[in-house]
């Protein structure tokens, strides 16, 4: 009983933690900075103007609604890329922290996931623009973006997980992460059409977790596609693993962990 | 976004759950009376292994693996301490440079994890040892409380009824919005001392080498140190090298040397064992 209690409350406290530290960095961010939070919502439509017209003048997709089908793929995508990059991160930086006070270490990683989820709920206002600017009527589908946010999350979290004990120990995985989201990009159908593709590049993508989150994205928000149970066990059910994945390397490791940041 | 907190949350719950459900030898507090144990070091050894900590990149691993260098240098920091620190207990911990007090200090805080043995600790700690933790220059004084505090245990609720207080004890009064960055270290000091001790903690583990601001806001910790050891009942635990300060503040002591136990019980027997090291 008096175990039960103290556990709801270090919960309880841990989640304040979580509360402080993303207010932090949101603070952090864009201090000094003219146009403030109005960045996350800017950035997003500025890259998908110069990916459009960069791609509407070399490559001649038939996508329908292009820049819409773009920033899309660009904000979720970029939620990935930066909430895994800085969850890699996060615990190297955090070093000064974890030598001074006991706190549980895997704060830091799901705090910078939480970040970029939150930046993308900005950016998602950059999405009404657009939407309202080629007068597209939301779907009702949209009502299941809070199922799609809650795979990309744990997803998000377990490579986070994964990529920041690991970096801890061999700081090599920072520089070598780079290169893996690049690539990553490219190989996911970011800015082309999947109809692109040859025959076995289409069997390998069904083996990329983005390109299943960007494909559900599109489907629910710009084709009207009710997604099926089916891909939505897939979405799941690859979040899951990454996340078991990487909470038991993060559990394995963490204890080590101060002694090498 | 706005419709799916309730899934996340859970989501979210989970984790931390999975994360908490591990913290072992810390048993929370309630009310223990005078003369239990509150720390109990059990069999405690620490060990680092050198070669790992200078290895972090692939390369070297490799090239080490096969120079056949790897593993083979290792540190012992502490080896097999025992002692029992009971509530209301002042105890001293003396021993050189370099002869593993710290060590030993993070291990009771929880911080460090030790290779051997056991510590157990009964009732909340304020490690008054490495102040300031997670302060951030960029942040304003009133913001950095607030994550301080956090990261110290406290709640928000306490943290809002406590401010005043932590802020009027650090006498910082109008530049409470300021960036900490345009801080002098002093004050910096002296907002981190006031918001680790605005709680009474059960144990109270102070650092010699905690010396803050100038010598009237020194009293002034002093002053609220005492203050805590005599009414409230807590326990002092007390690093450092030099024996007066120890003779003077503690009842018990224990004396480590190079990692080992020398001695340990009451504090005019260690001291004297460890005066005659310096007449040896």
């Amino acid at each position: 009983m008096a175990k039960e209690v103290a556990q709801s409350k270090s919960l309880k406290h841990n989640l304040f933690i979580l509360r402080t530290l993303v207010s932090k960095d949101f603070k952090l961010k864009y201090r000094r900075s003219v146009l403030g939070v109005l960045w996350s919502v800017l950035n997003p439509l500025l890259m998908m103007i110069v990916l459009t017209a960069v791609f509407s003048y070399m490559f001649k997709f038939d996508i329908e609604n292009f820049p819409l089908y773009l920033i899309l793929g660009n904000i979720l995508f970029t939620m990935m890329a930066n909430s895994t990059t800085s969850a890699m991160m996060s615990i190297i930086e955090a070093a000064p922290l974890i030598k001074k006070v006991r706190v549980e270490k895997i704060i830091f990683p799901l705090e910078k996931v939480l970040f970029e989820l939150v930046n993308f709920a900005i950016s998602l206002i950059a999405v009404v623009c657009v939407l309202v600017y080629f007068q597209i009527l939301p779907s009702p589908l949209l009502l299941f973006m809070p199922l799609l946010l809650v795979y990309v999350v744990i997803f998000c979290l377990g490579l986070g997980l994964i990529l920041s004990s690991i970096a801890v120990f061999f700081r090599d995985t920072v520089y070598l992460w780079g290169v893996v989201i690049t690539a990553w990009t490219y190989a996911t159908p970011l800015f082309y059409p999947v109809s692109m593709l040859a025959d076995w590049m289409k069997v390998a993508m069904e083996f990329n977790p983005m390109y299943h989150y960007v494909t559900y994205f599109r489907d629910i928000a710009m084709w009207n596609i009710m997604p099926s149970l089916n891909e939505n066990l897939i979405c799941l059910g690859m979040a899951l693993i990454t996340l078991l994945v990487g909470i038991f390397v993060f559990r394995k490791l963490e204890r080590k962990f101060i002694l090498y940041v | 976004m706005a419709d799916s907190p309730s899934i996340e949350q859970k989501e979210l719950e989970d984790a931390i759950l999975a994360a908490t459900g591990h913290v072992d030898g810390v048993i929370e507090g309630g009310t223990i009376a005078r003369g239990e144990p509150v720390i109990t070091v059990d069999h405690v050894g620490m060990v680092f292994n050198i070669a790992n900590e200078q290895l972090t990149n692939l390369k070297e691993y490799f090239i080490k693996i096969l120079r056949r260098e790897l593993f083979f240098r290792e540190f012992t920091a502490l080896q097999d301490i025992n002692i029992t620190i009971n509530k209301g207990d002042q105890y001293g911990i003396v021993g050189t440079n370099g002869s593993g007090k710290s060590t030993l200090l993070k291990i009771i805080a929880g911080v460090l994890e030790p290779s051997r043995g056991t510590c157990t600790v009964r009732g909340t700690i304020a490690p008054l040892i490495e102040l300031g933790a997670g302060f951030d220059a960029e942040l304003t004084a009133r913001e950095n409380i607030y994550l301080n505090g956090s990261l110290l245990g406290y709640s928000r609720e306490f943290i809002d009824e406590m401010f005043d207080d932590i802020v009027a004890f650090a006498e910082i009064g109008d530049f409470i919005d300021m960036p900490l960055k345009n801080y002098s270290s002093g004050m910096v000091a002296r907002i981190a001392f006031s918001i680790a001790t605005a709680t009474t903690p059960d144990i109270l583990i102070v650092d010699e080498a905690l010396s803050v601001g100038d010598f009237l806001f020194q009293k002034k910790c002093e002053d609220r140190i005492n203050a805590m050891v005599n009414d409230a009942g807590t326990t002092l635990l007390f690093v450092s090298h030099s024996i007066d300060q120890v003779e003077t503040l503690c009842n018990k002591a224990l004396w480590i040397e190079k990692g080992e136990q020398r001695m340990a019980g009451d504090v005019a027997d260690v001291c004297e064992a460890y005066r005659a090291l310096g007449s040896e």
